[in-house]
């Protein structure tokens, strides 16, 4: 008591950082912005209103989830909004809202809280919801359904195409450039196809200290060197190699899931060993399945199956405490058999 | 402050792992260490030091001289007790501390004389069992927050093979001075210190050690390493960078000297005895006048004090006093501190005494003082990296739920010392350090099991 007034005592520490949940969303949704106003210059005023409809049936999906299990609004925290952006970017842009707003509510309802929320889902819910949609609306969310980017400025109705993985290796095919493939002039789901834009986020999102470079590095590192391996099998030349890899590595979701969805806290682990392990693991399922899988793309399966790993890979990887001896280490070990 | 190093000095052996930077904060760093007028009554705890408690040696209206004996004990552990004024025992019995327990303590009022006790003189030290009788004679306890009676660190067993003196001047924790004021003012007692504790211990190498936030103390203490007594080159200043829990003891040694203190073991089981700089100074002093420790420096800052400054209190001094010595409130208090703001204690109030350990008194104004909300965990990991001891305090968490003894065991709680550097980091503001406790806590009940 001090001049009658109570006195507030909690304990050590007294300070505490600035950062909080809701600012590193906001750096998250901040990253997301390049590649959201990089699809709305490809694919049209339609990015908006598909972005809308998820992100706003996610909000909601959120608030009716936490309301109905009679848990706190969580919906403050900006998570759901991230989810929302994330599932718009991975969708194609002429696809029916209502499969989008479908996704948004698998997304934050069955993978999200149906295991407790925030930090509590093991599979990325952006993700999951993707691969449900892909595998329950098979034609509207990929095959024969890509729109030509900038077509939506021509007076013609809408160009289908197909991607360039499709594509790729297709004797007779138009393959976009690499400069087209970098600036993102290519057909795609709305956030995936413009490279320079997702790396402009992955690198803010880094120098925030939102996300380590670890997960990203190793993910597109291990990814890279086996296409150069494939690419020189195919094409026997360190040249075409060459020009094969940055093809793959500018392809389907890859920068996308590398550095938005790989990295999600609750899905990829915490320790540094564990993160180069997860990376890895993503780079060589995605090759995999790109190399021999009958799917052109295998980002999302890739992400997906580290996820269900993650416990695992963490319990390898967990740091011994601060001075553990090298003799009690295997001693550890050994127990833990 | 510039980050300027001068030459001829040590950088980190191997770089200290996680930890957080915090604002500094060292508003007091220019301010000379002041006098406090003689308070007019003092309440002398015989608990301020890690060990057993001392038992009163001087009974109400007793009249005693400042430096007089007033609490002792035969445990091993323990520091003897002395009077901070000079006045007459008003009061024998139970007080309350400032972490809440009890402990029995002396009142003395002040007769405004600090009339020095006759019995005070130089002791003799020719060797080292004198040196550390000396030390227990003056009521020593580590001035750098700890309070573990500095005697027992020194009776290292001679067989032990501990050759390095690892000297804490990092004073890490945000705002507090009173080590940084201790360097620029009082280096002449660090230099007696540092080479009677080497000569008298046996010490092959001495390492000083400092944040590089602190550059106007690099001098100073580049001249102690220099000096002409330091025949064999031994005694070197290190400069760490300015990170909290920089000046940890763990930490330290494995920046001065690559060794790594295992778990449950102490700085001395790889060779290392690390001693606050200002504990360093105060045994010259003693050995020089042979005036026990009956009044310490301290650092009084934060947002609801009207004028923070750096002041030389006696010990059992009110804490309230000190607070209007440094003109009161400049606004309504909403949280006061002993120690720093990372690993400070929050008191229920200022009438208390201040203790041998307590280095600092911060009082925040409501702004600084109200944390923000907890949220849930969002698994961002930042606690893991934050943590000095390579631990993962959201396992620990989850363990100490469950109550999983053998999972506590394996995440290492017993390990972690509380720097709170994950509760800092924690986006969610989880109160970590209090689930680490809770944790420690949950071991020791179901070890009596």
């Amino acid at each position: 008591m001090v001049n009658g007034k109570k006195l507030v005592v909690s304990a050590s520490p007294h300070l505490r950082t600035k950062t909080t949940t809701t600012k590193i969303m906001l750096d998250v949704i901040i990253a997301l912005i390049p590649a959201l106003v990089a699809s709305v210059i490809f694919f049209g005023p339609k990015t908006l209103l598909v972005t809308a409809v998820t992100v706003a049936t996610a909000v909601l999906s959120e608030y009716i989830a936490r309301k109905v299990m009679k848990r706190h609004n969580t919906i403050g925290d900006l998570s759901a909004v991230v989810t929302g952006l994330i599932l718009a970017l991975n969708l194609p842009v002429n696809v029916p809202l209502w499969i989008a707003a479908i996704g948004s509510v698998v997304a934050i309802i069955v993978v999200k809280q149906f295991f407790g929320g925030i930090g509590q889902n093991f599979a990325n819910p952006a993700i999951t919801a993707r691969i449900v949609l892909l595998l329950s609306f098979a034609t509207h969310m990929s095959g024969s359904e890509w729109v030509a980017p900038l077509s939506w400025l021509g007076k013609a109705d809408a160009v289908t195409t197909a991607t360039p993985l499709a594509l790729y290796g297709k004797e007779g095919a138009v393959i976009p450039t690499l400069f087209d493939m970098f600036i993102g002039n290519r057909a795609g789901s709305l956030g995936e196809t413009c490279t320079v834009a997702l790396l402009i986020g992955g690198i803010y999102l880094i120098a925030r200290k939102v996300i380590s470079f670890k997960i990203p590095v190793a993910y597109l590192g291990s990814f890279a060197l086996i296409m150069l391996i494939a690419g020189f099998v195919k094409e026997d030349s360190v040249g075409a190699a060459l020009e094969y890899t940055a093809y793959q590595l500018m392809s389907g979701g890859l920068m996308l899931g590398a550095f938005f969805m790989a990295t999600d806290y609750s899905t990829s682990p915490i320790n540094t060993d564990g993160k180069y392990i997860f990376g890895v693991g993503c780079g060589i399922i995605t090759a995999l399945i790109r190399l021999f899988g009958s799917l052109p793309e295998g980002v999302s399966f890739a992400i997906l199956i580290m996820n269900l790993l993650v416990p695992h890979i963490e319990k390898i990887t967990t740091p011994k405490p601060f001075g553990t001896p090298k003799k009690e280490k295997k001693a550890k070990e050994a127990d833990a058999k | 402050m510039t980050k300027t190093v001068v030459d001829g000095v040590l950088r980190a052996v191997k770089k200290v792992r996680g930890g957080v930077k915090v604002d500094h904060h060292k508003n007091t760093a220019h301010k000379k260490v002041e006098r406090l007028p003689i308070p007019s009554k003092v309440v002398i705890p015989m608990q301020q030091h890690i060990g057993a408690p001392c038992e009163p040696v001087v009974k109400v209206g007793d009249v005693v001289a400042v430096g007089q004996l007033i609490g002792d004990t035969d445990k091993y552990i323990s520091a003897p007790i002395h009077a901070s004024v000079s006045g007459t025992v008003v009061a024998v019995g139970d007080v309350k501390m400032p972490n809440g327990t009890m402990s029995k303590a002396v009142t003395i009022e002040s007769d405004g004389e600090m009339r020095l006790w006759e019995g005070i003189k130089p002791p003799v030290v020719e060797t080292r069992e004198d040196l550390i009788k000396a030390v227990r004679d003056s009521g020593l306890v580590g001035l750098g927050g700890a309070g573990f009676p500095t005697h027992v660190k020194l009776n290292f067993p001679a067989d032990k093979n501990i050759d390095t003196l690892i000297i804490n001047a990092a004073e890490c924790e945000p705002f507090i001075t009173v080590d940084y004021r201790e360097c620029v003012e009082n280096s002449k007692n660090i230099l007696a210190g540092v080479y009677l504790l080497k000569k008298m211990l046996g010490f092959k190498q001495v390492i000083i050690c400092i944040e590089d936030n602190k550059p106007d103390a690099f001098g100073v203490l580049k001249d102690i390493a220099d000096h002409e007594q330091d025949v064999y080159d031994e005694v070197k200043l290190m400069v760490l960078e300015s990170k909290y829990p920089q000046g940890a003891e763990k930490m330290m040694v494995q920046s001065a000297t690559g060794r790594k203190v295992p778990p449950g073991k102490l700085p001395a089981d790889v060779g290392c005895v690390v001693m606050n700089v200002a504990s360093v100074a105060f045994i010259a002093r003693y050995v020089r006048t042979g005036k026990p420790l009956i009044s310490r420096s301290i650092t009084v800052d934060g947002s609801a004090i009207k004028k923070p400054n750096n002041i030389r209190v006696p010990i059992g001094t009110n804490i309230g006093e000190i607070i209007d010595f440094c003109g009161g409130f400049s606004k309504e208090p909403c949280k006061i501190l002993t120690g720093g703001p990372m690993m400070g204690l929050a008191i229920v109030g200022t009438d208390l005494p201040i203790l041998k350990q307590n280095n600092a008194i911060l009082a925040f104004a409501k702004d600084d003082a109200v944390l923000k909300d907890e949220t849930d965990c969002i698994r961002c990991g930042r606690c893991a990296i934050a943590c000095p001891m390579s631990l993962m305090p959201t396992n620990i968490v989850r363990a100490a739920k469950a109550k999983d003894v053998d999972m506590l065991n394996h995440a290492g709680i017993t390990v972690c010392m509380e720097c709170g550097s994950c509760a800092f980091a924690c986006p969610a503001g989880k109160p970590l350090v209090q689930h680490m406790r809770l944790a420690k806590a949950i071991l020791r009940e179901e070890g009596k099991k």
